[in-house]
């Protein structure tokens, strides 16, 4: 008897009995769904963190300085005097305070993102002012009540007018003197047009600490390590320690970020794969069920003629087409399910969100749960080949 | 001629508990090519044992079985399946139709198990119900259809695989005595056409209708002959029992 015999033999039987077939599917198509869905929203989530950092800039290396414990104190005249020191590898430098608390807008609070920051920010997120000026030097030194705000917040706050308007971040009113090009289409709250700079001096003033944390650029992305080192190099002659301060770089954040969110996905998809154990269970069950109530019919197979490994193949092909089956099925429910979450995704975080399981899940989705019928298949359709022929002829 | 099936002192036990059951007791016959036989024998007599020997469903504890000159004896599971696919055809008291199956897809399952392609297989099923005269429902299911009608279908199965052995397990037992009849008389037919059929029933109404008779009495051979003998349907034990009546 052939494969495409067993095959043809296989799907008439569980056709025949469709409510049971999909009864005891249930569990493969549900761990194949689940793990398509996890593997998709990891893999989406990790493409929506890569993008969002590649627009912060990879070039960048973040500098975050601890708040207290060293004995001297690095004020950002230093931080500009060390990067001043090494044209060869760091470029531009922008201390960054963000503030928590939102801004205020008229009556309302938004969710709005605002951050102090040096007049350099611009040039270090590529980002250009289309109405008003951008951030000066003297809006720094004065510590001046000003702000640019994104694109986004002008459309969405002020109709397109927000040059000149005010509004409030921690209970300072600040003047619009820019609005920044938009970044994104569609813009969305909550998105990179949805933000505020000021100059980090003012900002440092309303949060009441220290300038801690700085983004540098370096000259040439593809030296890193190089750039990092000299970084590390003169912080810890400042310090005379590598204690107090942390240098990280977009790249390595990126990594370590992907890196997190890809063995989360790895643990919740295997404790979602567990659901395609017990589901390889339940068909076994339902498979040594089959064989004591098709006895019968397996003594008339052997009495014409069936050889065990026919009977063998016959009821191991049929655990292992149901569970293929399933995890099709399963295949398209994760599909939709992810479609689903995309939506929801999309709606919470205003941020498209594609939600994409990938042909290698799919494909590994399928041939596992091929295997998992083959594999608790085998123990029943062992059973069912050794049955003596003359027993099963007159088993009622 | 060599016998076609050669029983030569066969026997057969069962462990039961602590003692053992002597099923079959020496027991030796020889068929040839062509006959007909019953073996008739109550409940208890050693006929389904030597049914399930002949049909190579079970071996011999003792004794050779030799069908169509190959000792069935020796030989493994696999090699008993491939001889019953090959040499023999079962027609059995309850039909065990597969109920899933159409009685063209019936019939094919020999064939099937034999490797035949599916072309030829289809062919060969279709002719094989035609000839028992269900070829135009094909399609049905056995449950479908009457008791009769579903050993017919049976019968083509056993005949598609052209064996060389028909064995029939009480085929009229599940019949009202009119379509037992014409059972019976297809049998008389394939035999007529040159085919060997054993018979094995507990019936001697049913007995008779062959031509040969092999009585089995407690796992021994106590009568081989001629059908139409008057002591081929008198058993020692009931004696007196009506024999050769018009069925």
């Amino acid at each position: 008897m052939s494969i495409a015999e067993s095959l043809a033999l296989a799907l008439k039987n569980i056709v025949s009995s469709k409510v049971r077939t999909l009864l005891t599917m249930l569990g493969i198509i549900i761990g194949v769904a689940a793990v398509i869905v996890i593997v998709g929203l990891g893999n989406g989530l990790e493409n929506y963190v890569a993008g969002s950092f590649s627009s912060m800039g990879a070039n960048t290396l973040t500098v975050t300085v601890m708040p207290r414990g060293a004995t001297r104190t690095l004020e950002t005249e230093d931080m500009y005097a060390i990067v001043a020191e090494h044209p060869e590898e760091l470029a531009l430098c922008s201390p960054t305070v963000s503030l928590a608390g939102g801004v205020k807008i008229g009556a309302g609070t938004t969710s709005t993102s605002a951050a102090g920051v040096s007049e350099d920010y611009s040039s270090i997120y590529h980002s250009l002012v289309s109405q008003g000026r951008d951030l000066q030097y003297s809006d720094i030194a004065t510590r001046a009540k000003v702000c640019v705000v994104g694109a986004y917040v002008n459309q969405a706050y002020f109709g397109g007018n927000a040059v000149g308007q005010t509004l409030r971040v921690g209970g300072q009113a600040l003047t619009i003197v820019g609005v920044l090009e938009q970044q994104e289409s569609p813009m969305e709250e909550g998105g990179s047009d949805d933000c505020l700079y000021l100059p980090y001096s003012t900002a440092a003033r309303l949060g009441g600490s220290r300038v801690s944390s700085y983004v540098v650029t370096m000259v040439d992305e593809a030296r890193l390590e190089q750039s990092k080192q000299v970084l590390e190099s003169a912080l810890s002659g400042f310090f005379g320690s590598d204690d107090y301060y942390t240098i990280i770089s977009m790249s390595e954040l990126l990594d370590a970020m992907t890196g997190t969110i890809s063995l989360l996905v790895g643990v919740l998809a295997g404790i979602a794969a567990i659901s395609l154990v017990v589901g390889g269970i339940g068909i076994m069950n339902i498979m040594l069920v089959s064989v004591t109530e098709r006895t019968r019919e397996i003594g008339v197979r052997k009495s014409l003629g069936a050889k065990e490994r026919s009977i063998m193949a016959q009821f191991v092909m049929e655990a292992a087409v149901t569970s293929a089956l399933g995890g099709v099925i399963g295949i398209g429910l994760g599909y939709l399910l992810s479609a689903v979450a995309a939506t929801v995704a999309a709606r919470l975080m205003g941020e498209a969100l594609t939600v994409s399981p990938g042909l290698f899940a799919v494909l590994a989705a399928f041939g596992i749960s091929a295997g998992i019928g083959v594999l608790f298949g085998y123990l029943p359709a062992t059973k069912a080949a050794r049955l003596n022929p003359i027993d099963a002829l007159h088993y009622d | 001629m060599a016998a076609l099936i050669a029983f030569q002192d066969v026997c057969k036990y069962y462990r039961m508990g602590d003692g053992t059951v002597t099923a079959a007791d020496h027991i030796s016959f020889a068929i040839t090519r062509g006959e007909f036989t019953a073996i008739v024998g109550s409940s208890g007599s050693g006929k389904s044992t030597c049914m399930n020997i002949i049909g190579c469903l079970d071996v011999p504890s003792a004794g050779t079985y030799r069908l169509n000159g190959r000792d069935v004896g020796q030989m493994n599971r696999n090699q008993l399946a491939e001889i019953r696919n090959e040499l023999l055809g079962f027609i059995f008291q309850q039909y065990n139709l597969l109920p899933k199956l159409n009685l063209l897809e019936n019939v094919e399952v020999p064939l099937m198990y034999a490797g035949v392609p599916r072309g030829e297989r289809r062919e060969r099923a279709r002719a094989a119900l035609e000839q028992l005269g269900l070829g135009d429902k094909w399609r049905h299911k056995p449950m479908e259809l009457s008791g009769g009608q579903q050993q017919r279908v049976s019968i083509a199965r056993a005949l598609v695989g052209k064996p060389s052995v028909i064995l029939a397990d009480e085929p009229t037992g599940a019949l009202d005595s009119r379509t037992g009849r014409e059972v019976l008389a297809i049998l008389q037919d394939l035999h007529a056409q040159g085919h060997t059929v054993v018979l094995i029933t507990h019936d001697n109404t049913i007995a008779v209708q062959a031509q040969r008779i092999i009585r089995l009495e407690d796992g021994r051979v106590v009568y081989d002959g001629p059908a139409s003998a008057p002591e081929a349907v008198v058993t020692p034990r009931a004696a007196g029992l009506p024999g050769g009546g018009g069925v």
